[in-house]
């Protein structure tokens, strides 16, 4: 039976310090002389800091500390991570080395650009890549990740119709769409309009042509969307927006269920983000950073964040010319280590392995679903919407049933996977399909890694019949016990850091 | 397996799957989606023309001989509007790279993460006790978008149109203010220094008005010059319902008080100076943190970690908290977009500060602002440049104007001997021929000798060797 590490650590901040600190400042003595100097005139002027309640620990605890916490950490190089819309996919390892390798990490951003033409000559590469890739014209690199590059395109978006003179304040975003599209709209000042989705799990073009006028800006739309399911009627949903001169905008996080095989610019996208840390070989991190780009096609290449990385001929280097820029979203170029996994993910792969991957993906995907129904668990997961359709990079099945008969959520079920040593899918999401648990286990799940998931699950839904009751106090393998969220966020027992008085409470706990 | 890394690719595999799947073609999988935008060719990337990918060493090779090409400076650069060269340490470029911690996703799986998450809840408060407030949030993209999120929470929380800006904020983090402000009727406006180079307190007391949403300000400022007048700026703001908002340098913090003792009511930070490396620019760390006043937390964009206990009381744990301010559940009301952010940075900042502690972080704040001080009196001694704010507290950045010669010419100049000497401020219509300059832990006595000659040299029109 599997067992999750369980060590006893305590917030790093509250470790006993020692009088001093066992770090050496480089170079300290050459410039002790002026320390009196600078030491003097902060306290003339009442700046000198007094307290700072950082412990000085040896570096041997800082260690230990870390692989302790990492212990008790799960990521794709534990085991499955099949969190639907993340596409949560192993990168190979020599990203990393190549990363190292190529020496980026001394590489001042202000270096002038002759000095590191092929460091320039790759991004370059890499841009053009990802154009042909997305069927855009031009791709800026800046974004730090795809909730960025929508606000970049949201922003495009409105600036252009500002520039023709056009007042529209709408942004259509499907019910079914992640929670960045809306958030997105909204910070760029857009009234979000929500359409429906219909029985067959798309847009329901009906609906969308009800609402089209000349208020309309655009829609946010990802494709295969978030049911997994390909928007067939794609042409005629960029028909539709184009006839009221509205633009469309791609939503990239789910391209791995469609690269190589249709591209965005070709269904009549207009703009479009992509997520290299779900695409391609950027490592999640944890939460992040993550990589992306943001590409646009025509009249709204203009419009992309600036500076854009062109090619003379002779020279590569950064054009910050374009006077309809919405202007920089962050400072510098990009998550450059990202950009780089990306570059080497692809050169590894080529164009038929692109294709492949999505290919494999896809048929990762209807494998489960197949799988589910064969075992007899698609009566409690169930497919909703259209059940006969192929599913795209992911799937998203209802426990709907589940609970109705036994009183157990998609969080039972989630917590009853992490107990059997396997991250759970996402859950609630999207708000349209009850009680979800959205599954996508990319290209890279191998088969036997798939069938043990189809099992877990089929255990997780027995003891949902047998003994609901037991399902709710899972986990009891992983490295504690169900966290009690209500008391994490409630307002008396808030603790976000040290500073918080329920802190020296919790402490006490590490002394039994 | 035509993919190395996913076994199902493998031809055999794949049948096995199509069989249960009930295919003959992959084809079949895909018959939805409308033949006309169905590509009919391979997808022209990659380094070989035939579609084909690379192998490993191959790859490998080709890195090499990037690496081989660049032409790194011989002493670490002095450029650095927004990053500077810092160390980073040993174990933080081994640890970041465990398997659990750097491949796995936002923890919202909580039991199975508490590692993660306790991580995070860890730099919260490491970064909390920094800049002196009781809420920091799981980190940003950067420096620039925190700042950017920094002032849109502001100006939710005041409900106000109007932000002051410092005009000691640099340039680029402007443009990425100015950019994400776009379109919402915004109105910035700009707050002058004073003669020490620091903002004008007089200034601000007489542009904040019943209309401001913030005043930001950045120390040490783009100038290097350490703002001096936080508290008073605080007072201006707050005695007209404005919010103080303060982009600090987190080394700066070792030596001088933080900026949330100050009244500062959001703090924002560059994390990228505590050991994260250059990277031509990023991933970096975005700091954001505010006081612990729920009119303000409940504004706050991002992720927060909260310590907790299980739902049996036994053990301490970690989760993911105030998660209705999201955007996956408040949507279009959401206080930001944000999702994927920088946490693996944000563990990376944690394990440094750990790494150097509070009194490691003293020395290393005071030989910085030492060195900076040495560098601006070897520098004053030079024919050609005048220091700007000379007798002003200035840390890791020293501003000069050049005469005689364009900022950009000794820039080049100067890198043909070897020396990124500096950034050129004036590019971005910041003063006249201005030239900034950043010293760090990285550099010693003499790479601040060799870099005073080497600009003597090229002021003085002497030729490269
Ligand atoms: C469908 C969808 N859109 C947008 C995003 C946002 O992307 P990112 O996390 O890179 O900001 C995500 C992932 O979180 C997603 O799944």
């Amino acid at each position: 039976m599997w067992r999750q590490a369980k060590w006893v650590e305590k917030p790093i901040i509250a470790y006993p310090s020692a009088s001093r600190s066992g770090f050496r400042v480089p170079f300290e003595n050459d410039f002790t002389e002026y320390e009196r100097q600078v030491v003097e005139m902060l306290k003339e002027l009442g700046m000198e800091r007094e307290e700072l309640g950082i412990p000085n620990i040896s570096e041997l605890e800082v260690v230990r500390h870390y692989v302790r916490l990492s212990h008790m950490s799960y990521g794709i190089d534990v085991g499955p991570t099949p969190l639907g819309s993340c596409t949560m996919k192993y990168n190979p390892k020599v990203c990393n080395e190549f990363l190292k390798e190529a020496g980026v990490e001394d590489v001042h951003p202000e270096e002038l650009e002759e000095y590191i033409q092929p460091l320039l000559e790759m991004l370059y590469r890499l841009e053009r890549w990802l154009a042909e890739i997305t069927g855009m014209d031009r791709c800026c690199l800046q974004v730090p990740a795809g909730a960025a590059g929508e606000l970049a395109g949201a922003l495009m978006i409105r600036k252009y119709f500002d520039d023709l003179g056009e007042a529209r304040d709408e942004m259509l975003v499907p019910d079914s769409a992640h929670g960045t599209n809306p958030a997105s709209a909204a910070m760029a000042g857009f009234k979000v309009v929500n359409i429906p989705t219909n029985d067959r799990g798309t847009v329901d073009l009906d609906a969308l042509k009800a609402v089209l006028s000349n208020r309309v800006a655009g829609m946010m739309l990802t494709n295969p969307n978030t049911l997994g399911l390909f928007e067939d009627e794609i042409l005629d949903i960029a028909k539709e927006l184009h006839s009221v001169g509205a633009l469309l905008y791609y939503d990239g996080a789910n391209l791995n269920g469609i690269m190589g095989i249709a591209r965005p610019g070709d269904m009549g996208f207009d703009i479009v983000h992509l997520n290299l840390h779900k695409t391609f070989a950027a490592p999640h991190g944890g939460g992040g950073p993550g990589g992306a780009a943001i590409c646009a096609k025509g009249k709204l290449v203009e419009y992309l964040p600036r500076p854009l990385l062109d090619f003379d001929g002779r020279r590569y280097f950064w054009n910050y010319s374009g006077s309809r820029s919405i202007g920089m979203m962050r400072v510098y170029y990009g998550n450059v280590p990202a950009l780089l996994r990306t570059f080497a993910y692809i050169a590894m792969l080529g164009g038929k392995g692109l294709r492949k991957v999505a290919e494999i993906a896809v048929l990762n995907t209807n494998y489960l679903v197949k799988k589910l129904e064969k075992v007899g668990l698609a009566d409690y997961l169930e497919l909703t919407h259209s059940k006969t359709k192929p599913r795209k990079h992911e799937v998203v099945l209802s426990a709907k049933k589940l609970k109705k008969a036994f009183g157990v959520t998609a969080d039972d079920v989630a917590k009853c996977l992490e107990d059997q040593g396997l991250h759970p899918p996402i859950t609630y999401f999207p708000l349209i399909v009850e009680e979800a648990l959205m599954i996508e286990l990319t290209e890279t799940e191998p088969i036997e890694y798939i069938d043990r998931y189809v099992e877990a699950l089929r255990r997780c839904i027995d003891l949902a019949k047998r003994d609901p009751t037991a399902m709710r106090k899972m986990p009891r393998n992983t490295s504690v016990g169900r966290v009690d969220v209500v008391r994490a966020n409630h307002p008396k027992h808030l603790v976000l850091s040290h500073k918080f008085e329920g802190f020296a409470e919790l402490l006490n706990k590490f002394r039994d | 397996m035509e993919i190395p890394w996913a076994k199902n690719s493998d031809e055999a595999v794949k049948r096995r799957i199509m069989e249960e799947v009930g295919i003959a073609s992959i084809e079949e999988l895909f018959q939805d989606v409308p033949a006309e935008i169905r590509l009919k060719r391979t997808l022209r990337v990659g380094l070989s023309e035939d579609g084909e990918g690379v192998s490993e060493y191959e790859l490998l090779r080709l890195a090499k001989r990037v690496r081989e090409s660049i032409s790194n400076p011989r002493i670490p650069p002095f450029a650095g509007i927004e990053h500077c060269y810092h160390v980073v340490p040993s174990v933080i470029k081994e640890l970041i790279y465990r398997g659990e911690l750097y491949t796995a996703y936002t923890p919202y799986a909580f039991e199975i993460n508490q590692g993660l998450l306790q991580a995070l809840f860890e730099y919260q408060s490491l970064i909390a006790e920094l800049y002196g407030v009781e809420v920091v949030n799981a980190s940003m993209y950067d420096g620039s978008t925190a700042l950017a999120e920094a002032v849109r929470m502001a100006i939710r929380v005041t409900k106000r149109s109007k932000v002051l800006v410092s005009e000691g904020l640099s340039p680029l983090k402007l443009r990425v203010l100015e950019t994400w402000l776009y379109g919402l009727g915004i109105k910035i406006e700009r707050v002058g220094l004073d003669e020490r180079g620091a903002t004008s307190v007089e200034e601000a007391v007489k542009l904040v008005d019943r209309d401001t949403a913030a005043l930001v300000v950045e120390t040490p400022n783009v100038y290097g010059v350490i703002e001096h007048g936080v508290k008073a700026l605080a007072d201006a703001c707050h005695e007209k319902g404005a919010l103080l908002v303060v982009f600090a340098n987190p080394l700066l913090l070792g030596i001088v008080k933080p900026p949330g003792e100050l009244g500062a009511d959001i703090v924002v930070g560059e994390g990228q100076p505590l050991g994260l490396g250059l990277f031509y620019g990023g991933a970096t760390l975005g700091i954001l943190g505010t006081r612990r006043d729920l009119k303000l937390v409940r504004q706050l964009p991002g992720r927060l970690v909260g310590m907790t206990l299980t739902e049996d009381g036994v053990d301490v744990s970690y989760a993911l908290v105030l998660q209705t301010r999201e955007q996956h559940i408040r949507r279009e009301r959401a206080t930001s977009n944000i999702t994927t952010n920088s946490a693996l940075m944000a563990i990376a900042a944690a394990m440094y500060l750990s790494l150097i502690g509070g009194e490691g972080l003293k020395r290393l704040a005071l030989s910085i602002a030492s060195r900076t001080l040495y560098l601006k009196t070897r520098l004053s001694d030079l024919d050609g440049v005048e220091v700007l704010y000379r007798n002003s507290p200035s840390f890791l950045k020293v501003a000069t104007r050049v005469k005689g010669m364009s900022v950009e010419n000794v820039i080049r100049r100067a890198r043909e001997r070897g020396i990124l000497c500096g950034s050129n401020l004036s590019r971005y219509g910041y003063g006249d021929n201005v030239m900034v300059m950043c010293v760090t832990e990285a550099h010693s006595r003499s790479d601040i000798d060799e870099l005073v000659k080497v600009l003597g040299e090229v002021l003085s029109h002497v030729e490269a060797s």
